[in-house]
């Protein structure tokens, strides 16, 4: 898990000032190598905070491993006997290891972060529309199955035609992500996002219809 | 130098907290019915117990007309003399408005009030007393047992408060611990710390649920358990749905079998009494009939476990639909969960044993206490704050959080189930040309409308420069600390003018009101604040001086023998600084240190530089966690 600081851009980087003790730190250390005081946060992207390979295939008990190795040397509870200061850097930190966490464990919101990492322009707005007519179709016709869908069954099998399509598009985006084919991994990205937006109706429905059964 | 703790240096990160021996912390568990106090030493947690070995502390609180206060036992033996001064489950009150309470205040027997704000108020033995006040009593009464068990001062304290509480509720607990006098150095989510004790003792690993049905609250969350790590992966509840409820429903049909034309506060008093005996009764018995007794007249109820079970069927279909939600926020089915930990005194219902074990397809775990599991979670947790630990507790936010927008609808800004501590910001604009104010309203809940929310709090950005409608960019941050607890503040960016405004929801006490609570208290608060404020300065300070004796150890060559002179003597009159009682003394000893090394540091800062310029890596500074 080597990371190459000379990416960071200008010498400068290399070389940051402890709050502590005034002198000079690794940007990357979470503790002062002299005075030992928590550092807060530096401007890492996900990857980097959580010692993470960049790319969408992401080991996900490697994650975890890495994010709770991290939690136990930076959460809060860690310092509750300390002085203000170190709260702070402490729940600072906390909060950059659970945002990078969070998106890097679920697949969609991994690839929208990387996509952004790589210049992409997404319009990430909810009420997108869907340009492609081949996707628009696609869409239009599952939600009106799932609207006349009248029993628990049905809506069962809709969602798991449904989860079974998120998984393939999630095999896709890695193989889109692998060739370097942005335009394709931004196009799966709004397929999926649909997909997952109708699975969670086909929940909500199947938890509806099964309380009125 | 004289102060040998200026020599101790540690690893990074490894250093001891300071004062570590002398502090006592303990674990409370504040529940509706009853609460409990516990201790850890040396990761073994004990509860304890008053002079007759009795752990669970009646939360009843008997107020007299004479300013008296008596809570617990002695407490819930009034209750039926006179009903009209005896307060109990005023858990199923903190944090709410009388718009909250109005479903549930045909049940109360006290007059209700509300305050400027809308908050609650009881008027008890002629007193007007909020549920902080009320708590607070209580947590004075549950502070007295420990530390009459113990022999000594108990000054901290992890309190526990149901994983559904909403920010409103939580800022009260942590009033009420204030006014008691009792630093809260954590607040706990109660399946969590049962989570704790239970993972602790039994060395489970997997994904676990805890159940738990308290006597007002109930809670369900979904943790993965692994090597010392307690991850909620999902909570839900209801903060008002508790074995009260089942009481209610006995008593209801107890008073409706006697035909009771008026109804007072003594009257309900007493069926609730019996309801519960019923309630327990029926626990290992299929069948009983118990007596109500007033005005002269005795009428004779009879009830089966399986009418009981009838009765109550709805309120345990209602925790099995949470659990369902739960599983599903968690990505879990029912069978992904090695165990169900059964906690509160509820759960000793049979049917809510068997849906629980229906559910889940396993029996449920009841090999512990469980009404005291909680406590001696805290407890574990207080010590592992005090004295370090190697288990991590990672705790998510029950409900999501959200602002108003056009047409009174919420936009979510944090959703619920995600990890704490927390912060999110949201971008809005103007939808005005030269509008230069915006008014915030922060909301708590799942639904979409504003008004099917909780309302946290209202404030007003103001000084925004007038600009055509959707230029401004407002930003909002939410940040949500380690205790559940929300700070929102926002401000414009598209100007680079940056007017921030910084809100914390206080559904407790205002800060007035606090004070002057504190000034009557018989806490001897002001002391106690002001002892607290110092005791922070001179942790502040120390960890100063521990820092520059580092550095001087590292880099002490770069100095002249004048030079760390004038060091050695600021460093000397801030620990002489420390060891007297005077703030104001220690903060400017703190600022002479900083001035003294001011011409250290840029030295060390050049040399820094000029290794790095050399091409040595700082790479092999760095410490790496993370295997």
């Amino acid at each position: 898990m080597k990371i190459d600081v000379h990416h960071t851009d200008g010498l400068e980087a290399c070389v940051v000032e402890c709050w502590s003790c005034k002198g000079p730190a690794s940007p990357r250390a979470l503790f002062c190598s002299v005075c030992g005081a928590v550092q807060p946060p530096r401007p890492l992207d996900h990857f980097q905070r959580l010692g993470m390979m960049p790319g969408f295939d992401v080991d996900l008990s490697e994650l975890e491993r890495h994010y709770f190795g991290f939690q136990r040397r930076l959460h809060p509870d860690r310092f509750a006997g300390k002085s203000g200061k170190e709260k702070l850097h402490s729940q600072q930190q906390a909060m950059a290891l659970n945002e990078a966490y969070e998106t890097l464990k679920d697949p969609l919101k991994r690839a929208v972060y990387l996509l952004k990492l790589k210049g992409c322009k997404l319009d990430d707005a909810d009420g997108a529309t869907i340009s492609d007519p081949k996707l628009l179709m696609e869409q239009m016709e599952a939600r009106e199955a799932l609207m006349e869908a009248d029993s628990a069954e049905e809506v069962q099998a809709i969602l798991a035609r449904t989860e079974s399509d998120i998984a393939f598009a999630v095999d896709d985006l890695s193989q889109a992500f692998q060739a370097a084919c942005l335009m394709g991994a931004e196009k799966l990205v709004l397929r999926l996002k649909y997909l997952i937006r109708l699975s969670d109706e086909a929940r909500g429905r199947k938890a509806r219809l099964m309380k009125g059964a | 130098m004289s102060d040998e703790i200026l020599f101790d240096i540690f690893e990074p990160g490894e250093s001891p907290l300071p004062h570590a021996n002398d502090e006592v912390a303990v674990g409370i568990d504040l529940g509706t019915t009853n609460s409990v106090v516990a201790i850890s030493k040396d990761g073994r947690p004990e509860v304890l117990r008053d002079a007759k070995a009795r752990a669970l502390i009646p939360s009843v609180v008997a107020y007299g007309q004479d300013g008296s206060v008596i809570v617990g036992h002695e407490a819930r033996e009034q209750i039926l003399d006179r009903p009209q001064d005896v307060v109990s489950s005023i858990k199923r009150l903190m944090g709410r408005g009388l718009e909250d309470v109005k479903a549930v205040a045909g049940q109360l027997p006290f007059v209700v009030d509300q305050d400027a704000t809308g908050m609650v108020r009881l008027i008890v033995a002629g007193r007007t007393l909020s549920p902080v006040e009320i708590s607070a009593d209580i947590l004075r009464a549950v502070r007295d047992q420990a530390e009459r068990a113990l022999g000594k001062k108990v000054p901290k304290a992890v309190i526990t408060v149901p994983a559904y509480f909403d920010d409103a509720a939580r800022t009260a607990t942590k009033d009420a611990a204030r006014l008691a006098g009792i630093e809260v150095l954590r607040l706990v989510n109660e399946p969590t710390a049962a989570a704790l004790a239970y993972g602790l003792d039994q060395g489970a690993e997997g994904l676990y649920a805890v159940y738990d049905l308290g006597g007002g609250t109930f809670d369900v969350s979904l943790l993965r358990m692994e090597k010392g790590v307690f991850q909620v992966k999902a909570t839900g509840g209801d903060a008002a749905l508790g074995g009260d409820d089942i009481d209610h429903l006995i008593a209801e049909k107890f008073l409706a079998e006697r035909g009771e034309a008026k109804l007072d506060a003594g009257k309900v008093k007493q069926a609730l009494m019996t309801a519960r005996v019923a309630k327990e009764c029926l626990t290992s018995r299929d069948g009983g009939e118990w007596m109500l007794e007033f005005e002269g007249r005795t009428s004779r109820h009879q009830l089966t476990r399986a009418e009981l079970e009838t009765m109550i069927a709805p309120l345990v279909l209602r925790t099995m639909t949470i659990c369902r939600q739960v599983l599903e926020d968690g990505g879990a089915q029912p069978a992904d969960v090695k165990g169900v930990v059964l906690v509160g005194g509820s759960t000793r219902v049979p049917a809510v044993r068997k849906a629980v074990a229906d559910l889940f397809g396993t029996l449920p775990l009841a090999n512990i206490n469980p009404d005291e599991v909680v406590a001696v979670g805290a407890a574990q947790q207080a010590e592992a704050l005090t004295h370090g630990s190697d288990t991590l507790l990672l705790d998510v936010t029950p409900l999501s959080l959200g602002l108003e927008t056009m047409g009174g609808i919420v936009e979510k800004v944090i959703f619920r189930n995600t990890p704490i501590p927390t912060a999110m910001a949201q971008e809005f604009t103007t939808y005005q040309d030269g509008q230069t104010a915006m008014m915030i309203h922060v909301v708590q809940g799942e639904r979409e409308l504003v008004s099917q929310n909780r309302s946290l709090a209202r404030f007003t950005l103001s000084g925004i420069p007038p600009m055509a409608a959707g230029a401004a960019r407002i930003r909002v941050t939410f940040t949500v600390d380690a205790d559940g607890l929300l700070t929102v503040s926002a401000r414009e960016t598209a100007t680079g003018v940056e007017s921030e405004v910084q809100v914390k929801p206080s559904y407790g006490l205002s800060e007035d009101e606090m004070a002057d609570m504190l000034k009557d208290s018989l806490e001897h608060a002001k002391e106690d604040m002001a002892a607290r404020v110092l005791a922070e300065a001179k942790v502040e300070a120390r960890r100063n001086a521990l820092a520059v004796i580092a550095a001087l150890s590292h880099d002490g060559d770069l100095l002249s023998p004048e030079e760390r002179l004038v060091i050695d003597q600021a460093l000397a009159g801030l620990d002489c600084a420390c060891t007297g009682n005077d703030r104001d003394v220690v903060l400017a000893a703190s600022e002479e240190l900083e001035a003294a090394t001011k011409p250290f540091a840029e030295k060390r800062m050049d040399r820094g530089i000029r290794k790095a310029l050399a091409g040595v890596s700082m790479d092999n500074l760095e410490k790496r966690v993370g295997e």
